[in-house]
């Protein structure tokens, strides 16, 4: 098992660029610039990002426009389950990256809604104080790590990611998701292999179904829909990647230099 | 002394001037906000609530800056004439795509909640769009251009953290780089866009 993750980690140097340990946040944010991470295939990319939004329009799209007319208890009680099993995935994450407090107050508010939240449906712990949760990666772990975030790609039915968010996203599959464990891995008497792929299939039906207009809208005024959804994929990602809800300065007065009004 | 005097009133008559007309970006932002709420929530047609909203959208966004900006460091290579060009083909597009995006809304409900002056030029307000049964409540805040107090002008939209202006930036670049860096590739796109 170590050998493996061992391996994982180290094809992730290879794959990613300018490798260099640091806790720098300015070397982080250059890093992870939208402006700065190359579409090294764009073709391909762009051929899959064709197939999914295909997909979409035979899958997610009609589902989601059914879901999202569902009353809002049982929205919300849908994401609230889906995010406490994520939980079980951010908790590494925040440990790997040192911030232990976090690692605390979700652990408390996964222990709380499972119990008291009646596995998870109601966000108990957010009345208790325990609030503030933020979804946290493998990838997120690795940039914080210094990784570099590689190439752009655009992966079948999962969407827009980087070589690192990729490699990231593998070591789920290899011991580093608690809930893939004890789904898929192991063989448990409470669950099964279709809980996985449940979940995973509906926080995709839940994801687009929160995001309905906005994504029609971007899509009928988009020059280039492509472009933009990666833009607004990379700009997502290192707003996580730096744990802030700061505004990433996008606009600098050189930017403006000669532009007179 | 009456020098004195007068250099006095002028002084003062400079400082009323100021501080009457110049207009605090939470209002310019909350008045911008409540107009545009007005008008989506008419009984009109959605014809009739773009044309409206372009108006407000031509008082109250640089779009002329946005547009240069959009276009990246090409800007400086273009001559004047292709300058008249893009700005004139940039502003059918902004306008088509700002108020399509908006008459999609019926009756928004926005709360501005607060400021962060980022420097002389430039202050965030930040503000909530309130969350529906069929949408979460997003977060947007609102890049202000306050160079001349007396007439902010928005600059971006910032929404959830996810710029407007940069996503633009990085698709019109796209369509520069698939092209060459061929103006005229954009030009056609951007006419393309209006006329549909």
């Amino acid at each position: 098992m170590i050998k493996k993750i061992l391996i994982i980690i180290f094809t992730t140097y290879a794959l990613t660029v300018n490798v260099i340990a640091s806790d720098d946040g300015e070397l982080i944010l250059k890093k992870n610039d939208p402006a700065e991470i190359e579409d090294c295939s764009e073709n391909f990319n762009r051929a899959t990002f064709k197939f999914n939004q295909a997909l979409d329009g035979v899958i997610f799209q009609p589902i989601a426009s059914v879901y999202r007319k569902l009353p809002s208890p049982a929205k919300s009680g849908v994401s609230n389950s889906l995010e406490n099993i994520s939980h079980l995935l951010t908790i590494p994450n925040n440990l790997i990256q040192g911030d232990f407090k976090q690692a605390g107050v979700n652990t408390g508010r996964f222990l709380i809604n499972t119990t008291v939240g009646v596995l998870g449906l109601f966000d108990v712990a957010q009345h208790m104080g325990l609030t503030g949760f933020e979804k946290e990666d493998y990838g997120q772990s690795l940039a914080t790590l210094g990784v570099g975030p590689g190439c752009y790609i655009v992966l079948p039915i999962l969407g827009p990611s980087t070589a690192r968010d990729t490699v990231g996203s593998t070591l789920n599959f290899f011991g580093g998701d608690p809930w893939y464990n004890v789904t898929v891995r192991n063989d448990t008497q409470y669950f099964n292999e279709a809980n996985y792929y449940y979940s995973k299939g509906v926080s995709g039906v839940d994801f687009r179904a929160k995001n309905f207009d906005s994504i029609e809208n971007l899509e009928k005024n988009s020059l280039d829909f492509y472009a933009s959804v990666k833009s607004l994929y990379l700009q997502d990602r290192q707003q996580k990647i730096l744990n802030t809800k700061k505004i990433i300065d996008t606009q600098d007065d050189s930017d403006w230099e000669e532009i007179s009004q | 002394m009456k020098i004195k005097k007068i250099v006095f009133v002028v002084f003062l008559y400079l400082f009323s001037y100021n501080y009457s007309y110049s207009i605090e970006p939470e209002i310019f932002v909350q008045s911008t906000v409540n107009r545009a709420s007005k008008i989506l929530s008419e009984n009109i047609s959605k014809e009739k609530k773009m044309d409206e909203l372009r108006l407000i959208a031509k008082e109250t966004v640089d779009i002329r800056g946005i547009g240069f900006y959009t276009l990246g460091s090409i800007r400086k290579t273009l001559n004047d004439d292709q300058k008249k060009r893009y700005a004139i083909l940039f502003e059918e597009y902004f306008l088509k795509s700002f108020s399509s995006r908006l008459a999609e809304y019926t009756n928004p409900e926005i709360d501005v909640q607060s400021k962060e002056i980022l420097s002389e030029n430039y202050t965030i307000v930040n503000s909530l769009l309130k969350g529906t049964p069929e949408r979460p409540e997003v977060k947007i805040d609102w890049r202000i251009y306050t160079k001349k107090p007396e007439n902010p002008l928005i600059r971006d939209l910032i929404i959830e953290g996810l710029s407007l202006a940069r996503t633009q930036k990085e698709e019109f670049s796209s369509i520069l780089n698939s092209n060459d860096n061929d103006m005229n590739a954009l030009f056609k796109t951007l006419e393309e866009f209006s006329k549909n």
